[in-house]
């Protein structure tokens, strides 16, 4: 792929057009200024995005975000939609990582009160929460209760005691993914699932105390309860073990039904069945099943975090509640009505790496966000800025209803563990008055901020193209990573 | 035969070759072992029994180290030693390991992506991308 191969719209929209490829079925559509372009044209995920096109009733556009990368068939930063009900779905452009997401909580604490006491904050936190390599998770459950729990997702949570009324309303369709059906999720992925519940994991996920540095929207911020200067948690992982076999499961499954319904598609990876197949259902069961796992793995988090949170403070303040802000997926496959081409369709969004961005008036929103938009969490690398961002009507017209979802890797893994040194970079991180608790060195240097695209400059971008609005922008103070 | 790492952005990749699709199987799982850092310890050895079937041998070569990923995040368990036979998109064997006494970046899943497995100068030859 080369730039010639891009028809520029504007300063930052670019399409591939469907003459590019003959297989192409709908073109693709790009968000990115030419600086990210020009950072992306080394890797595959332009080509990706074109394999995309190709999926069976695919429609409107493949969208692609600035912190667009290369995955394994699917471009990390990729939105696709295909018809109902004859339109596929395909597990790997959702991904293995089911609903990996991000939770974010605020409180009224001052970074200023709170200050003295982070580094006590981030050993509670590392010793509530379970993360790392094979660390079981913070709750032990029957096969039976798991069941319970991959029906119900937040609501399980709820009954428990993990969760308030106010955390479901503020997490994408209420924590809980209707249709869910345990009995298609494997016994092996139940098994794999059953230890991990309430646990973070490793890789790229973790949990962050940041104090939020900037609001952009003061209606906005004040609707989500974000305060100037005041502290927040966030919360990055996903499904862990059990959502990995489900999409394992589903796409070895997938390779069959796709000669059954003679689909060629130009990556074994990008695998689909109709949504109306018993395979599509199946799959579309257990990837909601799935969902709810993860929805129920961040509330056990977000109620330890909490835990963490009072038992450091509450000795000195009345201010150490965390409210929720939301909970948002960003690997996920939705049921949803956008205007494609003019008109009014129902179809299932794919987002692999990508946040649903509904801007206000959008139905599925709670009440709560009518007026606003949703919120959306966009978390930068390690050690940089996050951002909350507000979704807008824009998006609904122009992105299916999508935006970013992070910084965005243009590091290979064994490059950054070849130019950062963990050791150094935690010095570094920490000189800088952030606390980090790491259980790998080599892990840390991985998720390097080199190692990524800005976030500042991903964020202007769906920013300037109308796809998010700026609500505020956090600084890390403190890191927890597996 | 060997292996070797690849460039990819987010994830894991690695070129496999071996002279026969059994010895290549058998290099694809060390290259796991390597892209998930495992190291197997040099306690008490034990072995599996697995049988699995593939619909080709790619789908089979999936099957293969999704297995070994089960074992390496559930049990605990690394494998460097491997008995296996492959006819007719059926695997069935031993595999030989230990405990592990550490696994620095568990992997998620074996991909498809790019996976052909197809002869060249050096034998049966593929590209394997992880999930990590």
């Amino acid at each position: 792929m080369r730039i010639d191969d891009l028809i520029q719209i504007s300063d930052y929209e670019w399409e591939i057009p469907r003459r590019h490829r003959p297989d192409m079925r709908v073109p693709v559509r790009l968000f990115a200024s030419r600086q990210i372009l020009d950072q992306i044209m080394d890797d595959r995920s332009l080509e990706q995005a074109v394999n995309a096109t190709t999926l069976p009733g695919v429609v409107g556009s493949v969208v692609v975000m600035p912190d667009m990368h290369q995955g394994y068939g699917f471009p990390i930063g990729g939105v696709a939609a295909t018809e109902c009900p004859h339109g596929v779905i395909s597990p790997g452009a959702i991904g293995y990582d089911i609903n990996c997401g991000v939770r974010l909580l605020a409180s009224s604490l001052e970074l200023a009160q709170g200050q003295g006491k982070l580094d006590a904050l981030a050993d509670r936190i590392d010793a509530y929460c379970p993360s790392g390599v094979g660390k079981s998770g913070a709750l032990s459950v029957t096969a039976a209760e798991l069941d319970r729990l991959l029906r119900d997702g937040a609501a399980w949570a709820l009954k428990h005691g993990y969760a308030t009324e106010s955390d479901l309303e503020r997490t994408e369709d209420g924590g809980q993914l209707e249709g869910a059906m345990p009995d298609r999720v494997s016994e092996r992925a139940k098994t794999r699932g059953r230890p991990q519940v309430g646990s973070l994991g490793a890789g790229n996920h973790f949990l962050e105390v940041d104090v939020v540095e900037e609001i952009f929207d003061e209606q906005k911020a004040s609707s989500y309860g974000l305060q100037a200067g005041c502290l927040a948690i966030q919360i990055h992982c996903g499904s862990r073990g059990l959502g990995h076999q489900v999409c394992t499961d589903y796409v070895q499954q997938f390779q069959g039904a796709a000669k059954k319904y003679a689909i060629q598609l130009p990556d074994r990876e990008l695998v689909c069945a109709p949504m109306d197949s018993p395979e599509g259902q199946a799959y579309f069961g257990a990837m909601r099943a799935a969902a709810n796992f993860a929805f129920v793995n961040r509330q056990i988090l977000a109620h330890f975090a909490r835990r963490a949170f009072e038992d450091t403070y509450k000795s000195e303040t009345t201010r150490w509640h965390l409210s929720q802000v939301y909970d948002v997926a960003h690997n996920m496959g939705k049921l949803e009505q956008h205007m494609v081409d003019g008109q009014a369709m129902r179809v299932c969004v794919h987002r692999k790496g990508a946040t649903r961005a509904f801007g206000p008036d959008s139905p599925g929103l709670p009440s709560c966000f009518q007026k606003t938009g949703q919120p959306v969490l966009v978390p930068g690398s390690m050690g940089t800025a996050s951002w909350v961002l507000a979704g807008s009507t824009e998006s609904m017209l122009r992105s299916l209803g999508s935006t970013c979802h992070g910084a965005g890797r243009v590091w290979s893994r064994s490059k950054a563990k070849k130019e950062i040194r963990g050791d150094t970079l935690r010095r570094e991180l920490e000189a800088r008055g952030i606390s980090i608790r790491a259980g790998s060195m080599s892990g840390l240097a991985e998720e390097a901020p080199a190692a990524y695209k800005d976030v500042d400059v991903v964020v202007d971008t769906v920013v300037r193209v109308g796809i998010a609005v700026k609500v505020a922008r956090l600084r890390p103070v403190a890191v927890i990573k597996g | 035969m060997g292996f070797e790492e690849l460039p990819h952005t987010a994830d894991c990749a690695l070129r496999v070759w071996a002279p026969s699709l059994g010895s290549l199987f058998v290099e694809a799982a060390l290259g796991l072992n390597s892209v998930a850092g495992a190291e197997i310890g040099s306690g008490a050895r034990v072995t599996r029994r697995i049988s699995l079937h593939g619909a080709d041998s790619e789908s089979l070569l999936v099957a293969f180290l999704t297995e070994l990923i089960y074992f390496q995040e559930q049990e605990d368990l690394g494998f460097d030693q491997f008995g296996i036979e492959i006819s007719n998109q059926h695997l069935s064997g031993t595999l030989e390991g230990a405990r592990l006494l550490s696994l620095s970046k568990p992997v998620k899943a074996a991909t498809f992506h790019n996976l052909m497995i197809r002869q060249t100068k050096r034998g049966q030859e593929t590209e394997v991308v992880f999930d990590v």
